[in-house]
């Protein structure tokens, strides 16, 4: 079947995307596959400024899962530009910027800069990060300012489509959603990292300098199956869905609670190739279950 | 600084993914030579393992001795999660060979691998050590940072210039010296309490010093602890000298964020498995990192 899905203007060959921050700028991966095979790109978040991120130790394996506290460690937009994006084969596999501010115009100006540039097919918004002190989750947590952020970027987005990015981390995840929704949003992406923490009864200390930190991995692929059925069921936007993603069979698994594509994060590590094996395992799983087309499989557990 | 501006050596070849087949397992240091009836060794033992390469990936030319790989059996699933990064010890004829100590789940669960068993591998990663050949080059190595060790002298051109200082608490028998070439001089000394511990770092400077005066290269690999010893003495002595950090890491190809190290020009962190895991003494700020 052809597998090529179209989400509010973004067009992508299959539904296999790659999960910020999991598959560094891109480049980092091109020795195991090839890049344009994949539905897409989404890159580590940028934030305007480069980053130092949080202090060592930032992550910690837990059962079927890991913690990470990076914070946002970045080399900024503007080197992102530069050094990066020119490596990177935009014009064969849409490449998506994900983005992080403190403020709502520091988000705009951001916003601006990057879907100005060519090579960026959309922007992600990630307003769920738990691993910043300032701004981060705060902003996904609380409807409206969830609304205001989503406002600010897509009023400097020109053309091209806005994805919001939401956090598992809350009491009615639809009611984010609605707000991203009322915002502008063209697309939502969820789910980020589920906050969590780890203990060592050895050192008598947290695993993580941060103490607290974002879980994610096999671990977390229920909790994103369900909040992908509840915001599929509640708005009426494309959903990217993710949490845990590791073979075609999940792919399909968020497929089927209504996600139209799909993007790959944790997994990234188990083995640098998983994104590509799964994009190649995915047309002879559709055969086997014979699914003939993305529209008749999408949703049919939603309800 | 500017990502790649830390490099120690280049890379030789492009890392590739492979699932490779165990050879052999062997203990080191045991009678029988082969791995115990039980499965697993017990704590803190040392083991070599051998996998066969599979087409495409890199043999004998395609690495630098320093440099590293990612390591999962396929049997662990999504338990443990993450693969374990290893030196490379030898990569000859057709053979990856690492050298390994159990410290915990997974290495514990790596001694139990059978011939016959299939691993995931990646690599050769990261930046491996200099190598200066008319240079006389001092190798420190602790414990386990035996193994990078073995490959750098047998790919040495001229190993009489090396000479390997090694520090070690487990008996000598457990670490395979018979690898390295007969041309390098070892000394080796065990350490089993705080005054032979004290009595080793005294001779550790003076190595470092002599190195120094006489503008040699000096190399160490080794636990945390140790790295820090030695580089506060080599940049007492400004002794020119390179360290091969040990962070925990996830990915190792340089996306998850993880491994990374603090540098000493107030720069963003560096990832010890990309722009690692040799670096200069000078460069690194070996303080913060865990
Ligand atoms: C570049 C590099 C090269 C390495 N080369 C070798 C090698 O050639 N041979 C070898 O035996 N080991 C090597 N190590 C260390 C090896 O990766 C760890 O011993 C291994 O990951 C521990 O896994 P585990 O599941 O057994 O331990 P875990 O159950 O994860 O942890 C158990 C204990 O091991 C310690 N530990 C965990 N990870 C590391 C680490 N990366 N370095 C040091 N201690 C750690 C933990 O602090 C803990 O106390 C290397 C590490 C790096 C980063
Ligand atoms: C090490 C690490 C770094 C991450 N960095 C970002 C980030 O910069 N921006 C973002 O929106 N999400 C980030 N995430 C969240 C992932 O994109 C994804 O939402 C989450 O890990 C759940 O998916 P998974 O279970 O497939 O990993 C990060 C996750 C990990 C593990
Ligand atoms: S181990 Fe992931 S960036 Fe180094």
């Amino acid at each position: 079947m052809n597998l090529a899905v179209e989400l509010a203007g973004l067009w992508l060959k299959n539904p296999v995307l790659t999960a910020s921050g999991t598959f560094g700028y891109g480049v980092e991966f091109a020795p195991y596959g090839d890049l344009t095979e994949l539905g897409g790109i989404v890159v580590k978040g940028l934030s305007w400024e480069p980053r130092a991120g949080n202090p060592m130790p930032r992550i910690a394996e837990t059962p079927c899962g890991m913690l990470n506290a990076i914070g946002l460690q970045n080399i900024g937009a503007r080197r992102f530009v530069e050094e990066k994006l020119p490596l990177l084969p935009w014009a064969e596999v849409p490449v998506i910027a994900n983005l992080y501010a403190c403020d709502v115009e520091d988000f705009a100006r951001l916003a601006e800069y990057l879907a100005g540039q060519e090579g960026v097919a959309a922007l992600e918004v990630n307003i769920s990060c738990p691993n910043v002190q300032a701004g981060g989750v705060l902003f996904g947590q609380d409807p409206a300012q969830a609304a205001r952020v989503t406002r600010a970027v897509k009023d400097r987005a020109g053309t091209k489509p806005v994805i919001v990015k939401l956090s598992p981390n809350v009491t009615d995840i639809t009611a984010v959603a609605k707000a991203a929704a009322d915002g502008g949003a063209d697309i939502l992406a969820l789910i980020n990292t589920l906050s969590g923490m780890a203990v060592d009864v050895r050192t008598r200390k947290p695993r993580l300098a941060n103490v607290i930190g974002g879980l994610s991995g096999p671990a977390i692929k229920p909790v994103g199956l369900r909040c992908v059925l509840q915001v599929s069921r509640a708005v009426d936007l494309p959903i990217i869905g993710l949490g845990g993603i590791a073979s075609a069979e999940d792919v399909l698994e968020y497929i089927l609670v209504g996600a139209w594509a799909v993007q790959v994060g944790t997994a990234n590590f188990l083995r640098p190739d998983t994104a590509f094996r799964i994009t190649a395992d995915l047309p002879q799983l559709l055969d086997e279950l014979g699914v003939s087309s993305w529209e008749e499989f999408r949703g049919a557990l939603r309800g | 600084m500017p990502e790649d501006t830390l490099l120690a050596a280049p890379a030789a070849s492009s890392p590739v993914c492979r699932e490779l087949t165990v050879s052999e397992l062997r203990r080191t240091g045991s009678e029988s030579g082969l791995a115990s009836p039980s499965g697993a060794g017990p704590d803190h033992s040392h083991w070599l393992l051998d996998l066969e390469l599979s087409e495409g990936f890199p043999g004998e030319d395609g690495w630098t001795p320093g440099q590293f790989v990612m390591l999962r059996p396929v049997s662990w699933a999504f338990e443990p999660l993450w693969a374990r990064p290893f030196s490379i010890c030898m990569l000859e004829r057709g053979v990856l060979r690492i050298f390994f100590q159990v410290v915990g789940r997974g290495t514990r669960a790596m001694s139990a691998l059978r011939r016959g068993d299939r691993v995931v591998v990646w690599g050769p990663l990261g930046r491996g050590f200099v190598v200066e050949p008319e240079t006389s080059t001092l190798l420190l190595a602790g414990g386990i940072g035996l193994a990078p060790f073995i490959g750098y002298a047998r790919r040495h051109p001229r190993p009489d210039k090396a000479r390997l200082f090694f520090g070690h608490r487990p008996e000598i028998a457990e670490y395979p010296l018979d690898l390295l070439p007969e041309a390098v001089v070892v000394e080796a000394s065990r350490q089993t309490c705080a005054e032979e511990l004290a009595c080793f770092v005294g001779d550790l400077e003076r190595r470092i010093a002599e190195y120094a005066a006489r503008q040699g290269l000096i190399l160490a690999c080794g636990p945390h602890p140790f790295l820090q010893a030695v580089q506060s003495l080599a940049l007492k002595h400004r002794a020119r000298t390179q360290l091969s950090l040990e962070n925990r890491m996830a990915c190792g190809v340089g996306a998850c964020l993880g491994c990374v190290t603090e540098t000493t020009n107030q720069g963003l962190p560096v990832k010890v498995c990309t722009q690692g895991p040799v670096f200069w003494a000078q460069d690194v700020n070996l303080g913060g990192a865990a």
